[in-house]
Protein backbone atom coordinates (compact mmCIF):
# COMPACT_ATOMS: atom_id res chain seq x y z
CA UNK A 1 0.00 0.00 0.00
CA UNK A 2 0.97 3.31 -0.82
CA UNK A 3 2.27 5.59 2.22
CA UNK A 4 0.28 8.98 2.05
CA UNK A 5 3.33 11.28 2.85
CA UNK A 6 3.85 15.40 2.23
CA UNK A 7 5.82 16.31 -0.94
CA UNK A 8 8.86 17.08 0.61
CA UNK A 9 9.18 14.15 2.89
CA UNK A 10 8.31 12.39 -0.67
CA UNK A 11 10.85 14.11 -2.66
CA UNK A 12 12.85 13.59 1.00
CA UNK A 13 12.54 9.71 1.02
CA UNK A 14 12.84 8.74 -2.78
CA UNK A 15 14.98 10.93 -5.22
CA UNK A 16 18.74 10.70 -4.17
CA UNK A 17 21.68 12.35 -5.69
CA UNK A 18 22.90 10.31 -8.26
CA UNK A 19 19.83 8.98 -9.26
CA UNK A 20 17.89 8.17 -12.46
CA UNK A 21 14.93 9.86 -12.02
CA UNK A 22 11.72 10.39 -14.60
CA UNK A 23 9.74 12.71 -14.16
CA UNK A 24 6.70 12.31 -16.89
CA UNK A 25 3.32 13.38 -18.01
CA UNK A 26 2.99 13.77 -21.87
CA UNK A 27 2.38 17.48 -22.09
CA UNK A 28 -0.93 16.90 -19.39
CA UNK A 29 -0.21 15.94 -15.64
CA UNK A 30 3.50 17.33 -15.71
CA UNK A 31 5.05 17.17 -12.04
CA UNK A 32 5.91 20.52 -11.54
CA UNK A 33 5.20 20.79 -8.06
CA UNK A 34 7.55 17.57 -7.29
CA UNK A 35 10.41 18.86 -9.63
CA UNK A 36 10.46 21.96 -7.78
CA UNK A 37 10.61 20.66 -4.31
CA UNK A 38 13.86 18.20 -6.16
CA UNK A 39 15.47 21.95 -6.83
CA UNK A 40 14.54 23.06 -3.60
CA UNK A 41 16.23 20.31 -1.49
CA UNK A 42 19.47 20.65 -4.21
CA UNK A 43 19.42 17.09 -5.51
CA UNK A 44 22.41 16.86 -7.78
CA UNK A 45 24.32 14.63 -10.13
CA UNK A 46 20.86 13.33 -11.46
CA UNK A 47 20.15 11.29 -14.91
CA UNK A 48 16.75 13.00 -16.08
CA UNK A 49 14.47 10.62 -18.17
CA UNK A 50 11.78 11.89 -19.77
CA UNK A 51 10.35 11.86 -23.50
CA UNK A 52 9.79 15.20 -23.63
CA UNK A 53 12.16 17.51 -21.52
CA UNK A 54 9.34 19.97 -21.71
CA UNK A 55 9.59 23.65 -19.27
CA UNK A 56 10.21 21.33 -15.95
CA UNK A 57 13.86 19.93 -16.95
CA UNK A 58 14.74 23.13 -18.60
CA UNK A 59 14.18 24.76 -14.82
CA UNK A 60 15.82 21.13 -13.40
CA UNK A 61 19.06 21.59 -15.69
CA UNK A 62 19.34 25.54 -15.27
CA UNK A 63 19.17 24.54 -11.58
CA UNK A 64 22.38 22.78 -11.33
CA UNK A 65 20.39 18.88 -10.36
CA UNK A 66 21.08 17.19 -13.57
CA UNK A 67 24.42 15.30 -14.88
CA UNK A 68 22.57 13.48 -18.19
CA UNK A 69 19.93 13.66 -19.52
CA UNK A 70 17.59 10.91 -21.52
CA UNK A 71 15.24 12.11 -23.73
CA UNK A 72 13.47 12.18 -27.37
CA UNK A 73 12.22 15.98 -27.85
CA UNK A 74 13.71 18.76 -25.67
CA UNK A 75 11.66 22.22 -26.72
CA UNK A 76 8.93 24.54 -25.35
CA UNK A 77 5.92 22.84 -26.98
CA UNK A 78 4.45 25.45 -29.42
CA UNK A 79 7.05 28.14 -28.15
CA UNK A 80 10.18 26.98 -29.37
CA UNK A 81 13.26 26.01 -27.63
CA UNK A 82 14.67 25.33 -24.07
CA UNK A 83 17.38 27.43 -23.48
CA UNK A 84 18.19 26.38 -20.37
CA UNK A 85 18.69 22.94 -22.28
CA UNK A 86 20.39 24.73 -25.06
CA UNK A 87 22.54 26.69 -22.87
CA UNK A 88 23.92 23.51 -21.12
CA UNK A 89 24.49 21.72 -24.56
CA UNK A 90 26.22 24.46 -26.14
CA UNK A 91 28.30 26.43 -23.22
CA UNK A 92 27.97 23.60 -20.80
CA UNK A 93 26.04 26.09 -18.21
CA UNK A 94 25.89 25.80 -15.16
CA UNK A 95 27.57 22.22 -15.68
CA UNK A 96 28.42 19.94 -18.82
CA UNK A 97 24.96 18.21 -19.67
CA UNK A 98 25.29 14.46 -21.02
CA UNK A 99 22.52 13.67 -23.51
CA UNK A 100 21.29 9.90 -24.27
CA UNK A 101 18.99 11.02 -27.31
CA UNK A 102 15.87 8.51 -29.12
CA UNK A 103 13.05 9.31 -30.70
CA UNK A 104 9.35 9.07 -28.53
CA UNK A 105 8.48 5.57 -30.02
CA UNK A 106 12.15 4.40 -28.94
CA UNK A 107 11.37 6.09 -25.63
CA UNK A 108 7.37 4.69 -25.04
CA UNK A 109 9.13 1.27 -26.00
CA UNK A 110 11.93 1.40 -23.25
CA UNK A 111 9.27 2.20 -20.39
CA UNK A 112 6.99 -0.81 -21.75
CA UNK A 113 10.25 -2.73 -21.39
CA UNK A 114 11.05 -1.89 -17.91
CA UNK A 115 7.18 -2.14 -16.65
CA UNK A 116 7.16 -5.92 -18.40
CA UNK A 117 10.46 -6.98 -16.57
CA UNK A 118 12.26 -7.45 -20.15
CA UNK A 119 15.21 -6.39 -21.18
CA UNK A 120 14.53 -4.77 -23.74
CA UNK A 121 11.97 -3.83 -26.45
CA UNK A 122 11.60 -4.28 -30.28
CA UNK A 123 10.19 -1.76 -32.44
CA UNK A 124 10.70 -0.92 -36.35
CA UNK A 125 12.34 2.15 -35.49
CA UNK A 126 15.43 5.14 -35.94
CA UNK A 127 16.26 3.22 -39.37
CA UNK A 128 18.33 4.99 -41.76
CA UNK A 129 18.74 8.25 -39.39
CA UNK A 130 22.17 9.65 -37.89
CA UNK A 131 20.57 8.49 -33.74
CA UNK A 132 22.14 5.34 -33.60
CA UNK A 133 25.60 6.58 -34.81
CA UNK A 134 25.50 8.99 -31.66
CA UNK A 135 23.18 6.82 -29.16
CA UNK A 136 24.72 2.93 -28.31
CA UNK A 137 21.70 2.18 -26.79
CA UNK A 138 20.02 1.26 -30.54
CA UNK A 139 21.33 -1.40 -31.63
CA UNK A 140 19.41 -3.98 -34.25
CA UNK A 141 18.04 -7.28 -33.94
CA UNK A 142 17.22 -10.46 -36.51
CA UNK A 143 13.66 -11.30 -35.68
CA UNK A 144 14.14 -15.09 -35.28
CA UNK A 145 10.94 -16.05 -36.94
CA UNK A 146 11.11 -13.88 -40.07
CA UNK A 147 14.97 -13.48 -40.57
CA UNK A 148 13.69 -9.40 -40.50
CA UNK A 149 16.33 -6.72 -38.83
CA UNK A 150 14.38 -4.87 -36.51
CA UNK A 151 15.40 -2.27 -33.82
CA UNK A 152 16.23 -2.95 -30.08
CA UNK A 153 16.10 -0.29 -27.07
CA UNK A 154 17.35 -1.37 -24.02
CA UNK A 155 14.82 -1.23 -20.92
CA UNK A 156 14.89 1.70 -18.57
CA UNK A 157 14.28 1.22 -15.20
CA UNK A 158 14.77 4.25 -13.21
CA UNK A 159 15.57 4.61 -9.86
CA UNK A 160 12.41 7.02 -9.20
CA UNK A 161 9.30 7.93 -11.57
CA UNK A 162 7.27 10.89 -10.76
CA UNK A 163 4.13 11.39 -12.06
CA UNK A 164 1.09 13.97 -11.15
CA UNK A 165 -2.28 12.62 -11.10
CA UNK A 166 -5.90 14.07 -10.78
CA UNK A 167 -6.86 11.95 -7.55
CA UNK A 168 -5.73 8.98 -4.91
CA UNK A 169 -7.29 7.49 -2.17
CA UNK A 170 -6.87 7.05 0.93
CA UNK A 171 -5.20 3.55 0.57
CA UNK A 172 -2.80 5.13 -2.07
CA UNK A 173 -4.84 3.84 -5.46
CA UNK A 174 -4.03 6.58 -7.86
CA UNK A 175 -6.67 7.91 -10.76
CA UNK A 176 -5.89 9.93 -13.53
CA UNK A 177 -7.44 9.98 -17.11
CA UNK A 178 -7.72 12.27 -19.97
CA UNK A 179 -3.95 12.14 -22.00
CA UNK A 180 -2.18 9.67 -19.21
CA UNK A 181 1.32 9.19 -22.03
CA UNK A 182 3.69 6.87 -20.84
CA UNK A 183 2.84 7.31 -16.61
CA UNK A 184 1.40 3.77 -16.37
CA UNK A 185 4.70 2.26 -17.71
CA UNK A 186 7.26 5.00 -16.50
CA UNK A 187 5.60 3.80 -12.57
CA UNK A 188 5.79 0.01 -12.67
CA UNK A 189 9.36 0.35 -14.68
CA UNK A 190 10.77 2.39 -11.36
CA UNK A 191 12.19 0.79 -8.44
CA UNK A 192 10.06 3.57 -6.49
CA UNK A 193 7.59 6.08 -7.32
CA UNK A 194 5.93 9.10 -5.98
CA UNK A 195 2.75 9.70 -7.19
CA UNK A 196 1.95 13.79 -6.83
CA UNK A 197 -2.34 14.36 -6.88
CA UNK A 198 -4.74 17.33 -7.25
CA UNK A 199 -6.47 15.61 -4.23
CA UNK A 200 -6.97 12.34 -2.19
CA UNK A 201 -10.53 11.61 -1.52
CA UNK A 202 -12.25 9.08 0.34
CA UNK A 203 -13.64 7.11 -2.65
CA UNK A 204 -12.00 6.76 -6.17
CA UNK A 205 -15.62 7.33 -8.16
CA UNK A 206 -14.98 5.88 -11.98
CA UNK A 207 -14.28 8.38 -15.04
CA UNK A 208 -14.23 7.25 -18.43
CA UNK A 209 -10.81 6.72 -20.03
CA UNK A 210 -9.23 6.04 -16.35
CA UNK A 211 -5.77 4.48 -15.69
CA UNK A 212 -5.94 3.51 -12.24
CA UNK A 213 -2.27 2.53 -10.28
CA UNK A 214 -3.11 0.33 -7.70
CA UNK A 215 -1.40 1.39 -4.13
CA UNK A 216 0.50 -1.64 -3.97
CA UNK A 217 2.23 -0.71 -7.11
CA UNK A 218 3.15 2.52 -6.04
CA UNK A 219 5.21 3.95 -2.94
CA UNK A 220 4.60 7.02 -1.92
CA UNK A 221 1.64 9.90 -2.87
CA UNK A 222 1.59 13.56 -1.86
CA UNK A 223 -1.35 16.04 -2.36
CA UNK A 224 -0.48 18.48 -4.38
CA UNK A 225 -3.10 20.63 -5.57
CA UNK A 226 -2.29 22.35 -8.60
CA UNK A 227 1.07 20.49 -8.82
CA UNK A 228 0.94 20.18 -12.18
CA UNK A 229 1.12 23.72 -13.38
CA UNK A 230 1.54 25.27 -15.95
CA UNK A 231 0.99 22.06 -17.39
CA UNK A 232 -2.66 21.03 -16.23
CA UNK A 233 -4.58 18.37 -14.71
CA UNK A 234 -7.91 17.81 -16.72
CA UNK A 235 -10.94 18.27 -14.85
CA UNK A 236 -8.86 20.52 -12.16
CA UNK A 237 -7.27 22.84 -14.39
CA UNK A 238 -6.20 24.28 -17.79
CA UNK A 239 -2.90 24.35 -19.67
CA UNK A 240 -1.14 27.86 -18.61
CA UNK A 241 -0.33 28.65 -22.23
CA UNK A 242 0.36 31.65 -21.29
CA UNK A 243 2.97 30.61 -18.57
CA UNK A 244 5.00 28.54 -21.63
CA UNK A 245 4.89 31.16 -23.48
CA UNK A 246 6.66 33.60 -21.10
CA UNK A 247 8.90 31.00 -20.34
CA UNK A 248 10.98 31.75 -23.54
CA UNK A 249 11.95 35.19 -22.02
CA UNK A 250 12.71 34.40 -18.36
CA UNK A 251 14.64 31.08 -19.57
CA UNK A 252 16.59 33.20 -22.62
CA UNK A 253 18.93 34.56 -19.89
CA UNK A 254 20.58 33.43 -16.73
CA UNK A 255 20.62 35.74 -14.20
CA UNK A 256 16.98 36.04 -15.12
CA UNK A 257 16.24 32.65 -15.12
CA UNK A 258 17.91 32.33 -11.54
CA UNK A 259 15.84 35.24 -10.49
CA UNK A 260 13.33 33.80 -11.20
CA UNK A 261 14.25 30.29 -9.73
CA UNK A 262 15.21 32.25 -6.33
CA UNK A 263 11.53 34.26 -6.22
CA UNK A 264 8.81 31.21 -7.91
CA UNK A 265 10.79 27.90 -6.20
CA UNK A 266 13.02 28.81 -3.63
CA UNK A 267 11.05 31.14 -1.42
CA UNK A 268 8.16 29.00 -1.99
CA UNK A 269 7.25 26.60 0.56
CA UNK A 270 6.79 23.06 -0.45
CA UNK A 271 3.03 22.26 -0.26
CA UNK A 272 1.08 20.33 2.11
CA UNK B 1 -8.39 37.06 -54.48
CA UNK B 2 -9.29 38.82 -50.87
CA UNK B 3 -6.81 41.75 -50.73
CA UNK B 4 -3.14 41.32 -49.61
CA UNK B 5 -2.19 38.16 -47.82
CA UNK B 6 1.32 36.88 -46.24
CA UNK B 7 3.93 34.07 -47.77
CA UNK B 8 2.83 31.93 -44.85
CA UNK B 9 -0.87 32.35 -44.86
CA UNK B 10 -0.14 30.72 -48.74
CA UNK B 11 1.82 28.71 -47.46
CA UNK B 12 -0.24 26.93 -45.09
CA UNK B 13 -3.57 27.54 -47.18
CA UNK B 14 -1.56 25.10 -49.95
CA UNK B 15 -0.87 22.88 -47.44
CA UNK B 16 -4.15 22.32 -45.77
CA UNK B 17 -5.31 21.91 -49.78
CA UNK B 18 -3.55 18.84 -50.05
CA UNK B 19 -5.00 16.79 -47.21
CA UNK B 20 -7.59 15.08 -48.53
CA UNK B 21 -11.19 14.20 -46.82
CA UNK B 22 -11.02 11.21 -44.58
CA UNK B 23 -7.87 10.71 -44.57
CA UNK B 24 -5.88 10.06 -41.17
CA UNK B 25 -3.12 12.44 -40.42
CA UNK B 26 -0.26 12.48 -38.10
CA UNK B 27 0.11 15.91 -36.99
CA UNK B 28 3.43 17.81 -35.70
CA UNK B 29 2.81 20.76 -34.00
CA UNK B 30 2.66 24.48 -35.27
CA UNK B 31 2.62 25.00 -39.08
CA UNK B 32 1.53 21.25 -39.74
CA UNK B 33 -1.67 21.30 -36.84
CA UNK B 34 -2.33 25.16 -38.54
CA UNK B 35 -2.91 23.78 -41.41
CA UNK B 36 -4.43 20.72 -40.67
CA UNK B 37 -7.12 22.16 -38.65
CA UNK B 38 -7.77 24.58 -41.59
CA UNK B 39 -8.24 21.90 -43.98
CA UNK B 40 -10.51 19.94 -41.43
CA UNK B 41 -12.23 23.68 -40.86
CA UNK B 42 -12.70 24.00 -44.91
CA UNK B 43 -12.55 21.36 -47.58
CA UNK B 44 -11.48 18.38 -45.23
CA UNK B 45 -14.46 17.86 -42.13
CA UNK B 46 -13.82 14.39 -42.25
CA UNK B 47 -9.68 14.57 -41.63
CA UNK B 48 -8.76 12.71 -38.78
CA UNK B 49 -6.70 14.38 -37.12
CA UNK B 50 -3.98 12.10 -34.80
CA UNK B 51 -1.82 13.79 -32.43
CA UNK B 52 1.46 11.77 -30.69
CA UNK B 53 0.32 12.83 -26.91
CA UNK B 54 -2.37 10.10 -27.84
CA UNK B 55 -5.38 11.97 -29.47
CA UNK B 56 -6.98 10.24 -32.23
CA UNK B 57 -9.40 11.95 -34.10
CA UNK B 58 -9.11 14.93 -32.21
CA UNK B 59 -11.68 17.78 -33.70
CA UNK B 60 -10.78 21.42 -32.06
CA UNK B 61 -12.39 24.44 -32.86
CA UNK B 62 -9.30 26.35 -31.60
CA UNK B 63 -5.50 26.42 -32.45
CA UNK B 64 -3.72 23.84 -29.87
CA UNK B 65 -0.90 25.72 -28.57
CA UNK B 66 1.11 21.97 -27.74
CA UNK B 67 0.27 18.21 -29.07
CA UNK B 68 -1.73 17.87 -25.56
CA UNK B 69 -3.74 20.60 -24.86
CA UNK B 70 -7.09 19.59 -23.21
CA UNK B 71 -8.96 20.54 -26.07
CA UNK B 72 -7.27 17.54 -27.94
CA UNK B 73 -8.32 15.15 -25.51
CA UNK B 74 -12.16 16.79 -24.98
CA UNK B 75 -12.95 16.14 -28.48
CA UNK B 76 -11.20 13.14 -29.58
CA UNK B 77 -12.44 10.28 -30.60
CA UNK B 78 -10.30 8.01 -28.31
CA UNK B 79 -7.49 9.25 -26.19
CA UNK B 80 -4.82 6.33 -26.12
CA UNK B 81 -1.38 6.36 -24.09
CA UNK B 82 1.59 7.16 -25.75
CA UNK B 83 2.90 3.37 -26.33
CA UNK B 84 -0.17 2.57 -28.16
CA UNK B 85 -0.35 5.67 -30.54
CA UNK B 86 3.16 4.76 -31.81
CA UNK B 87 3.25 0.93 -31.38
CA UNK B 88 -0.89 0.16 -32.73
CA UNK B 89 -1.09 2.69 -34.83
CA UNK B 90 1.95 4.36 -36.35
CA UNK B 91 3.96 1.85 -36.40
CA UNK B 92 1.68 -1.01 -38.77
CA UNK B 93 0.88 1.93 -41.17
CA UNK B 94 -2.46 2.75 -40.21
CA UNK B 95 -1.74 6.48 -40.79
CA UNK B 96 -2.47 8.30 -44.31
CA UNK B 97 -0.09 11.19 -44.16
CA UNK B 98 2.70 12.00 -42.00
CA UNK B 99 2.37 15.62 -41.34
CA UNK B 100 5.81 17.22 -40.43
CA UNK B 101 8.27 20.75 -39.98
CA UNK B 102 11.91 20.83 -40.89
CA UNK B 103 14.94 22.73 -39.43
CA UNK B 104 16.73 21.41 -42.35
CA UNK B 105 15.63 19.97 -45.39
CA UNK B 106 17.69 18.41 -48.44
CA UNK B 107 17.66 17.68 -52.00
CA UNK B 108 16.00 14.34 -50.91
CA UNK B 109 13.67 14.76 -48.54
CA UNK B 110 16.05 14.01 -45.48
CA UNK B 111 14.65 16.93 -42.63
CA UNK B 112 17.08 17.18 -39.66
CA UNK B 113 15.65 18.63 -36.45
CA UNK B 114 18.58 17.60 -34.19
CA UNK B 115 21.79 19.71 -34.47
CA UNK B 116 23.30 22.65 -36.85
CA UNK B 117 26.97 23.00 -37.38
CA UNK B 118 29.90 21.70 -35.12
CA UNK B 119 30.20 17.90 -33.91
CA UNK B 120 27.13 16.11 -32.70
CA UNK B 121 28.45 16.90 -28.89
CA UNK B 122 29.34 20.51 -29.39
CA UNK B 123 26.81 21.93 -32.11
CA UNK B 124 26.32 25.78 -33.07
CA UNK B 125 22.82 25.06 -32.66
CA UNK B 126 21.37 22.37 -30.37
CA UNK B 127 17.73 21.84 -31.92
CA UNK B 128 14.51 19.95 -29.95
CA UNK B 129 15.63 16.74 -31.85
CA UNK B 130 13.43 13.91 -33.18
CA UNK B 131 10.58 13.48 -30.79
CA UNK B 132 7.87 11.51 -33.23
CA UNK B 133 9.41 12.51 -36.65
CA UNK B 134 11.90 9.37 -37.30
CA UNK B 135 8.82 6.94 -37.43
CA UNK B 136 6.30 9.09 -38.70
CA UNK B 137 8.48 9.56 -41.63
CA UNK B 138 9.20 6.35 -41.91
CA UNK B 139 5.52 4.80 -41.45
CA UNK B 140 2.49 7.03 -42.66
CA UNK B 141 1.44 6.30 -46.06
CA UNK B 142 3.24 9.53 -47.46
CA UNK B 143 4.69 12.15 -45.76
CA UNK B 144 4.04 16.06 -46.09
CA UNK B 145 6.32 18.83 -44.94
CA UNK B 146 6.14 22.42 -44.61
CA UNK B 147 8.59 24.50 -43.85
CA UNK B 148 9.83 28.12 -44.91
CA UNK B 149 12.22 28.02 -47.86
CA UNK B 150 15.37 29.82 -47.56
CA UNK B 151 18.93 28.76 -47.82
CA UNK B 152 19.64 28.53 -43.97
CA UNK B 153 16.89 25.44 -44.00
CA UNK B 154 16.96 24.37 -47.40
CA UNK B 155 20.68 22.39 -47.55
CA UNK B 156 22.90 20.64 -49.91
CA UNK B 157 23.33 18.15 -47.02
CA UNK B 158 21.69 17.74 -43.68
CA UNK B 159 23.46 18.36 -40.72
CA UNK B 160 21.99 15.48 -39.04
CA UNK B 161 19.28 13.16 -40.06
CA UNK B 162 16.68 13.11 -37.89
CA UNK B 163 13.71 11.93 -40.52
CA UNK B 164 14.53 9.72 -43.49
CA UNK B 165 12.99 11.17 -46.76
CA UNK B 166 14.55 9.28 -49.69
CA UNK B 167 17.99 8.88 -48.30
CA UNK B 168 20.19 9.03 -50.75
CA UNK B 169 18.15 8.47 -54.06
CA UNK B 170 16.06 5.81 -55.63
CA UNK B 171 15.67 2.80 -53.51
CA UNK B 172 17.02 3.72 -50.61
CA UNK B 173 13.79 3.35 -48.99
CA UNK B 174 13.57 0.06 -49.67
CA UNK B 175 17.01 -1.22 -48.44
CA UNK B 176 16.52 0.19 -45.04
CA UNK B 177 13.00 -1.78 -45.00
CA UNK B 178 11.09 1.91 -44.42
CA UNK B 179 7.25 0.85 -45.34
CA UNK B 180 5.48 4.33 -45.93
CA UNK B 181 6.04 6.20 -49.08
CA UNK B 182 8.16 8.98 -48.15
CA UNK B 183 7.67 12.94 -49.03
CA UNK B 184 5.30 13.46 -51.52
CA UNK B 185 5.26 17.01 -51.15
CA UNK B 186 6.94 19.94 -49.33
CA UNK B 187 5.14 23.12 -49.46
CA UNK B 188 7.03 26.72 -48.61
CA UNK B 189 6.39 30.35 -48.62
CA UNK B 190 7.67 30.29 -52.12
CA UNK B 191 5.78 27.53 -53.73
CA UNK B 192 5.85 23.44 -53.86
CA UNK B 193 8.29 20.49 -54.39
CA UNK B 194 7.75 17.18 -55.25
CA UNK B 195 10.01 14.44 -55.55
CA UNK B 196 10.94 13.49 -59.58
CA UNK B 197 9.76 9.76 -60.08
CA UNK B 198 12.88 8.85 -61.49
CA UNK B 199 15.87 10.39 -59.42
CA UNK B 200 13.64 10.86 -56.22
CA UNK B 201 14.89 14.44 -56.25
CA UNK B 202 13.05 17.32 -55.02
CA UNK B 203 12.09 19.50 -57.96
CA UNK B 204 9.85 22.69 -58.06
CA UNK B 205 6.48 21.92 -59.57
CA UNK B 206 4.79 24.54 -58.39
CA UNK B 207 5.10 28.24 -57.56
CA UNK B 208 2.80 30.81 -55.37
CA UNK B 209 1.27 33.71 -56.86
CA UNK B 210 4.15 36.29 -57.83
CA UNK B 211 7.00 34.30 -56.91
CA UNK B 212 9.50 33.55 -59.45
CA UNK B 213 11.84 30.72 -60.32
CA UNK B 214 14.97 33.23 -59.66
CA UNK B 215 13.51 33.70 -56.29
CA UNK B 216 13.04 29.80 -55.39
CA UNK B 217 16.77 29.01 -56.69
CA UNK B 218 18.48 31.37 -54.57
CA UNK B 219 16.36 29.61 -51.33
CA UNK B 220 17.92 26.85 -52.43
CA UNK B 221 21.12 25.55 -51.05
CA UNK B 222 21.74 22.76 -54.28
CA UNK B 223 21.31 23.32 -57.85
CA UNK B 224 17.44 23.06 -58.05
CA UNK B 225 15.22 21.22 -60.70
CA UNK B 226 12.42 22.72 -61.84
CA UNK B 227 9.81 20.94 -63.58
CA UNK B 228 8.87 21.70 -67.39
CA UNK B 229 5.03 22.05 -66.57
CA UNK B 230 5.76 24.79 -63.85
CA UNK B 231 1.96 25.47 -61.90
CA UNK B 232 1.18 28.72 -60.63
CA UNK B 233 -1.00 28.09 -57.24
CA UNK B 234 -4.39 29.66 -56.55
CA UNK B 235 -4.50 32.34 -54.28
CA UNK B 236 -6.32 31.55 -51.03
CA UNK B 237 -9.84 32.10 -51.15
CA UNK B 238 -11.45 34.85 -48.93
CA UNK B 239 -12.69 31.88 -47.37
CA UNK B 240 -9.61 30.15 -46.58
CA UNK B 241 -7.74 33.39 -45.75
CA UNK B 242 -11.18 34.31 -42.91
CA UNK B 243 -11.09 30.74 -41.37
CA UNK B 244 -7.19 30.21 -41.38
CA UNK B 245 -7.13 33.76 -39.67
CA UNK B 246 -10.56 33.31 -37.14
CA UNK B 247 -7.90 29.96 -36.22
CA UNK B 248 -4.95 31.81 -35.67
CA UNK B 249 -6.20 34.33 -33.37
CA UNK B 250 -7.43 31.39 -31.19
CA UNK B 251 -3.93 29.71 -30.81
CA UNK B 252 -3.59 28.72 -27.55
CA UNK B 253 -6.27 30.03 -25.64
CA UNK B 254 -8.71 28.14 -23.61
Amino acid sequence: MAKLVSLAEGVADLVRDGDVVALEGFTHLIPFAAGHEIIRQGRRDLTLVRMTPDVIYDQLIGAGCARRLVFSWGGNPGVGSLHRFRDAVQNAWPGPLELEEHSHAGMANRYVAGASGLPFAVLRGYTGTDLPRHTANIRTITCPFTGEELTAVPALRPDVTVVHAQRADRAGNVQMWGITGVQKEAVLAARRSLVTVEEVVDELSPVPGQVVLPGWAVTAVAEAPGGAHPSYAQGYSVRDNDFYVGWDAISRDRDRFLDWVRQQVLKAEAMA
Amino acid sequence: MSGAYTADEMMTVAAARQLRDGAACFVGIGLPSTAANLARATHAPNLVLVYESGCLGAKPDRLPLSIGDGILADTADAVVSVPEVFNYWLQPGRIDVGFLGAAQLDRYGNINTTVIGGEYDDPTVRLPGAGGAPEIAASCGEVVVIVRQNLRTFTERVDFVTSVGYGSGPGDRQRLGLRGGGPRMVITDLGVLEPAPDTCELTLTRLHPGVTVAQARAATGWALAVADQLVTNEPPTADELAVLRALEATKGTR
